[in-house]
């Protein structure tokens, strides 16, 4: 690899991992998110996903008060007594997470044994985990990979050999993925996590894993630890990315190369086509993108690699090298990759390089925008069906739309002055 | 404000409060705010000595024209001190140091405290000895009387809007507004605070407590009234020129100057009458709405309650005008048993009684914070004022259901459009199932019909499409079967699909 691969620290502009639960809990909808914390998370959860209007809550927050603070044990009791009266609330609810925050991870609130203890209580009419998505511990996307390696200790053991599919994936994007697999002859495919909390995939020695997402560092090393093959690859966004993706668990599976060639060849020249429109917005355009998610990497190997987008720099809040090793191969020369963030030095770097466009949070991005600079809200990508070789095409569009949008708009909304009189 | 920076000393994440301002204030800045933004390593480490770099890199940065130094909820279980850190650097400009307990006090008191520490902060070295102000004092000058508004902010609820329907309510009776704060003002303008003849408290949350600062240090009074409402506007400004030393104002205006008391005596508005309405908000704008809806439109008040205890008092006494106990509580489940309790057909409330109330399949309008970025919309809404009683009239109607319908409705029962809980001026036909019942029809249609009248889909190219969203799925379905029929393939399945994907781009 040769990445310029360098590190900044300094002020940060990211989420904590507390926001994963705005997409998690709809991937299972029969789970319940606690979080144990202050008025700031509850309002955090409550600003990313009050916008929608809720008949049923998903999730919640138990807010640490003064007293709290002052003694350990009337935590736990108050915790306990939370949890309860939630589950009269919402009995059908089958997995609750206690999801740990900043206040309760500083005053060591023993989350773990809460939730040991509120197991033992309910004696499995609902399954109690415990993860942290505090913004000292977990930035964004990292929420997600605490809460399913809260979940690996849960499955069931297996020796059957299968494909487990592990992060969130859009529903749609799943079954065209487990459906192309059986057509490679790989019958049995699972995910992780499940559509449903209590419908949990086995693990063993007979699994055969595919990380769906860049971010699930400490998921796979719990899944190694149970018996699993966790296979090295490109993450599977983009024509190429995807079909390297499939490729490594058809080879994993031993499939039949020409096989693989019938399958995947005329789903390739497909995307080809989807791309195509995309290609002559993004072509020779420079981009650079800001840390969120740790799909930047992916990202940029796309937009470069598919799209001839020009990387001006590209930001990750954390890099595994290990599992990042063949999306940095796959990156052009020299590429700057940065891995955390000094946010006012970054943004000097941005307007001094004149990006054509700017991957970054929405604290960001309308501020960037009234400077000139066109930017793409990077949250989206994380609640958009934007894996596999048939999704390339949307996945281009993703990025060609702001600034397809700004061509369309722009002349209009800030008319250069005229000679000529309106009604000439 | 302007030239105002915060330093605050928070963890990683804690950031997401710029997307308040960012995305529902849809401002083109960042926030002033520098956060130290800790990490767990950090915690290890000397967290006082990342706040000093902070504070200093900010000031040298942002050079702003003073300094609030802070801690969230977390910093606060750390006790770096970060304001007396930041006192003792020798940093040129003003520096205010906030204590906001975290676990105890919410928002609304963050706000107030903030704006009076740093009002306090700049302004106590020229207190006088003796308040010797005289609100008068505009007539002799021989000017126009002028006041201060205080209290409007960002994210606060339709402020923008209000501060101008104010300004143009004062400017029509001859009054000059001096400083509007802390909305848009810098230090220089918090300077200027004491040249008003008297301030004009708009938010009681955020500025009593200032106000009542500039009275007893100053001498200067505030009015007590918001002007939300009809009969409050009118009241608000019989209590400003009163206190300026002015004749009254016309009892007439509020007629002659906003369509909403016609709109509210027409006989469309008959209907109106006693519908029974659910009221929960900060306490400004709940009690304005209480007495709005029993005084202005005619509804029945079922029930009032607010999640300002600093304005519980106030809620209580306008409760028990209208014959009702006031819930005062920040629990939103209390709130919505209250509102199950009460069985209104309207609820008037904040976004969290959005979701009650759609639990409850009762209509309802937001009238206070908390919001979402609809309440801040980009045309000319405020509350105040002759012209936000026109707002406030259309929004709380809005919701209900229209008055002949709603005879209808009441009359025949068995209508496979207009069925039970349905509104046809909110323009949804009402739940999914109605969305799929199009879909059939239109599917039949096209497959016995098409030219080609050969076209099938499959089991599996149906399953595909099920999943298509289905604001789109006639689309794709057309899409589709017009690719399919220009290939000249019989069967569509989910190749098809994707391949008809592919070639339309869409």
């Amino acid at each position: 690899m040769s990445a310029n691969l360098l590190k900044e620290s300094g002020p940060r502009e990211v989420f904590c991992g507390l926001t994963s639960i705005v997409w998690l809990h709809r991937r299972m909808p029969d789970a319940f998110f606690l979080v144990v914390g202050s008025r700031t998370c509850a309002h955090l959860i409550q600003s990313a996903a009050g916008v929608m209007i809720f008949a049923e809550p998903r999730f919640g927050t138990a807010i640490l008060s003064e007293r709290d603070l002052a003694g350990l044990a009337d935590a736990h009791d108050e915790l306990d007594r939370v949890a309860r009266e939630l589950l009269v609330r919402r009995p059908e609810i089958r997995t609750l997470f206690l999801v740990g925050s900043c206040p309760s991870e500083v005053i060591k609130l023993d989350l773990a044994r809460a939730a040991e203890r509120l197991n033992e209580e309910l004696q499995g009419r609902v399954r109690v985990v415990n993860y942290s998505g505090s913004g000292i511990e977990t930035t964004f996307t990292q929420g997600e990979d605490g809460a399913l390696a809260a979940l690996v200790p849960l499955l069931p053991a297996s020796d059957a050999r299968q494909l487990l599919l592990v992060g969130t994936l859009a529903d749609a994007v799943e079954d065209r993925l487990i459906h192309l697999f059986s057509k490679l002859g790989i019958e049995t495919v699972r995910s992780l996590p499940p559509r449903q909390s209590s419908e949990l995939p086995a693990v063993g020695p007979g699994t055969t894993v595919l990380l769906t997402q860049p971010f699930l560092t400490e998921t796979a090393r719990l899944l190694r630890d149970r018996g699993a093959t966790v296979l090295k690859a490109p993450f599977p966004l983009g024509t190429e990315g995807s079909r390297r993706w499939m490729e490594a668990a058809a080879d994993n599976f031993q499939c039949p190369a020409a096989k693989v060639r019938d399958v995947l060849d005329p789903l390739e020249a497909r995307a080809r086509i989807a791309i195509a429109p995309h290609r002559e917005v993004l072509e020779g355009k420079r981009i650079f993108l800001l840390p969120e998610s740790q799909l930047e990497l992916p990202l940029a190997r796309f937009l470069h690699r598919e799209c001839g987008m020009e990387l001006v720099e590209v930001g990750v809040p954390y890099l595994n090298r290990e599992q990042m090793g063949e999306e940095l191969a796959l990156l052009p020369d020299g590429t700057t990759v940065v891995e955390g963030q000094h946010v006012e030095r970054q943004l000097d770097r941005v307007r001094a390089g004149h990006p054509d466009l700017v991957v970054c949070g929405m604290g960001l991005a309308n501020p960037l925008e009234a400077e000139g600079i066109t930017t793409k809200w990077s949250i989206e990508l994380v609640f958009s069906p934007i894996h596999g070789i048939d999704q390339a095409g949307d996945l281009a569009e993703l990025f060609s739309r702001p600034l397809h949008r700004r061509q369309l708009i722009h002349p209009a909304l800030h008319p250069k002055p005229s000679n000529h009189p309106v009604h000439a | 404000m302007h030239g105002v920076h915060y330093v605050l000393h928070a963890p990683q994440g804690d950031t997401y409060a710029d997307l308040l301002f960012t995305m529902i204030e849809r401002r083109g800045q960042r926030p002033p705010v520098t956060y130290t933004t800790f990490q767990a390593r950090d915690l290890g480490g000397d967290t006082a000595e990342l706040v000093k770099r902070h504070v200093q890199e900010a000031a040298d940065r942002f050079q702003p024209d003073a300094l609030l130094v802070g801690e969230s909820c977390t910093a606060e279980l750390i006790q770096d001190q970060p304001g007396a850190l930041a006192q003792g650097m020798g940093l040129t400009m003003p520096v205010v140091t906030l204590e906001l307990p975290a676990y105890s006090k919410k928002e609304n008191w963050g706000a107030a405290e903030t704006f009076y520490q740093l009002m306090r902060g700049l302004l106590k070295q020229t207190v006088p000895q003796q308040p010797d102000h005289d609100v008068k004092a505009w007539k002799h000058e021989g000017r126009r009387p002028r006041v201060n508004l205080l209290g409007p902010s960002l994210l606060g609820f339709r402020c923008r809007d209000d501060v101008l329907e104010v300004q143009r309510l004062l400017s029509l009776h001859g009054i000059d507004v001096g400083v509007v704060a802390p909305l848009g003002a810098g230090v220089e303008d918090i300077l200027r605070l004491p040249q008003a003849d008297l301030n004009v408290c708009l938010y009681p949350e955020v500025a009593e407590s200032s106000c009542s600062w500039l009275e007893r240090n100053f001498g200067i009074p505030f009015s007590k009234t918001v002007p939300i409402g009809m009969g409050a506007t009118h009241d608000f400004l019989v209590e400003v020129h009163d206190l300026l030393g002015m004749s009254p104002p016309e009892a007439a205006e509020g007629y002659q100057r906003s369509r909403m008391p016609w709109y509210s005596e027409s006989v469309d508005s008959t209907y109106l009458t006693g519908k029974r309405v659910f009221i929960f908000g900060d306490g400004t704008h709940a009690i304005a709405a209480a007495r709005i809806c029993s005084e202005e439109l005619g509804f029945t008040v079922v029930g009032l309650g607010s999640y300002s205890r600093e304005m519980a008092r106030p809620v209580r006494a306008a409760a028990k005008q209208l014959g009702l106990e006031a819930l005062i509580c920040d629990d939103y489940l209390a709130v919505e048993a209250a509102m199950a309790e009460a069985a209104p057909e309207l609820v008037l409330g904040t976004q969290m009684e959005r979701h009650s109330a759609k639990r409850l399949g009762v209509p309802c309008a937001v009238i206070s914070t908390p919001m979402h970025v609809q309440d801040v919309p980009a045309r000319h809404s405020p509350q105040m004022g002759w012209e936000g009683a026109n707002v406030i009239f259309d929004s709380w109607v809005h919701p209900l259901m229209m008055g002949l319908e709603e005879h209808l409705i009441g009359m025949f029962r068995h209508d496979f459009e207009f069925v039970d809980g349905h509104q046809s001026h909110l323009g949804h036909t009402g739940g999914a199932g109605a969305g799929n019942g199009n879909e059939g029809l239109h599917e039949s249609g096209s497959l016995q019909e098409a030219p080609s009248g050969q076209l099938v889909w499959t089991v599996d190219g149906e399953a595909e499409l099920k999943k298509i969203p289905f604001f789109v799925r006639g689309k794709v379905r057309r899409n589709a079967e017009s690719y399919a029929r220009e290939v000249g393939c019989k069967e569509i399945n989910s190749e098809t699909l994707y391949d008809a994907k592919a070639h339309y781009k869409a």
